[in-house]
């Protein structure tokens, strides 16, 4: 747990350090792409969580259409991040799993979203 | 240094960039309205629904003569659409997106059309004398609507779709007399069951 935390500590320092850099060159038309979101899956989800309050592992995973241990290994990555926030429960004594988009993600997945927007408005600006 | 010299590199090839930046943003956008049409049905809306044809029917049943009967189940029809709307645009003001417009619409366009058929037949059958048959072919085409609009949704919906067409069904053959219990046990009962299933299990 001390070792996922510093993680997340650390990914989160890093983030803000690069929302720094984004900040002053704000004119750069090319910042850097947010690696941890662009991936499909990972992308997926957090567009997924951005449009409802909360969805469980097993939502996702139907939605997502992919298996337990991809969508296990995916939803880790975005939680060391921070970018979401879960809750485990038990529910008639079966685990139950629930994922929510932190402010953090949701401001990951909105500047994720400018940045796709400015890579198309060069091209028509071309 | 690697990677500024990395999207010096890409930003020479735009085209492609640009292509799969469309694509991405069309991936986020397919991926929230399939996201939200899997839970933007409303149970505690649906089970509101539930409860007002409930006493609907309880009314109809009083009724002397078929428009008096008719204009109760209109009156219900729609207050039924302002619950529905409320709540489902209550559900989608909670994930604050802009972006659903799309799930609110399949479920318009799937649900609009078996309700049309389901007026202009109700005519029909009224002049033709076949009043008897009009509660069966109410529940049968609001359950094909229910099914073709729930597809995309969580499997409860497309379920109480199946069980609307087969109370449909039934009501046809049924004696006259049982309308009015056809009718509470679809549009009341059905809806009130499947609510609390859909609002217990994927909130709200």
């Amino acid at each position: 747990m001390a070792r996922q935390s510093a993680l997340k500590q650390s990914t989160q320092k890093k983030r803000a350090e690069l929302q720094q850099v984004r900040g002053a060159k704000d004119h750069n038309p090319a910042p850097e792409l947010d690696r941890l979101i662009h991936e499909r899956m990972r992308l997926g989800i957090v567009s997924a969580l951005a449009a409802n309050e909360s969805l469980t592992f097993n939502d996702l995973k139907r939605l997502m259409n992919t298996t337990d241990g991809n969508l296990s290994v995916h939803a880790r990555k975005l939680e060391d991040a921070g970018y979401i926030a879960v809750t485990k429960s038990f529910e008639d004594r079966l685990p139950k799993t629930e994922y929510k988009l932190t402010t953090a993600g949701q401001r990951a997945l909105e500047s994720y979203l400018s940045h796709m927007e400015t890579l198309i408005q060069q091209m028509r600006n071309r | 240094m690697g990677s500024i010299h990395l999207v010096t590199h890409q930003r020479e090839e735009p085209p492609a960039l640009h292509a799969r930046a469309m694509d991405n943003l069309k991936y986020i956008r397919e991926t929230m309205e399939r996201s939200t049409a899997f839970t933007n049905i409303s149970g505690w809306g649906q089970v509101a629904i539930g409860a007002t044809a409930l006493a609907a029917s309880f009314i109809a049943a009083q009724q002397k003569g078929f428009k008096n009967w008719l204009a109760v189940w209109c009156a219900e029809a729609v207050v039924a659409l302002l619950i529905a709307g409320w709540s489902m645009d209550r559900k989608a003001r909670v994930a604050k997106m802009p972006l659903l417009s799309g799930p609110g619409r399949k479920v318009a366009f799937s649900l609009s059309p078996p309700i049309l058929a389901g007026g202009l037949l109700t005519v029909v059958l009224y002049r033709a004398g076949l009043v008897n048959a009009i509660p069966g072919l109410w529940l049968l085409l609001y359950g094909t609507g229910v099914i073709t609009g729930g597809m995309f949704s969580v499997s409860a919906v497309p379920i109480m779709g199946v069980c609307f067409m087969a109370l449909g069904a039934a009501a046809f053959m049924a004696p006259p007399g049982f309308a009015d219990w056809f009718m509470a046990a679809g549009f009341g009962v059905l809806h009130i069951v499947f609510g609390v299933v859909i609002a217990r299990r994927y909130g709200g």
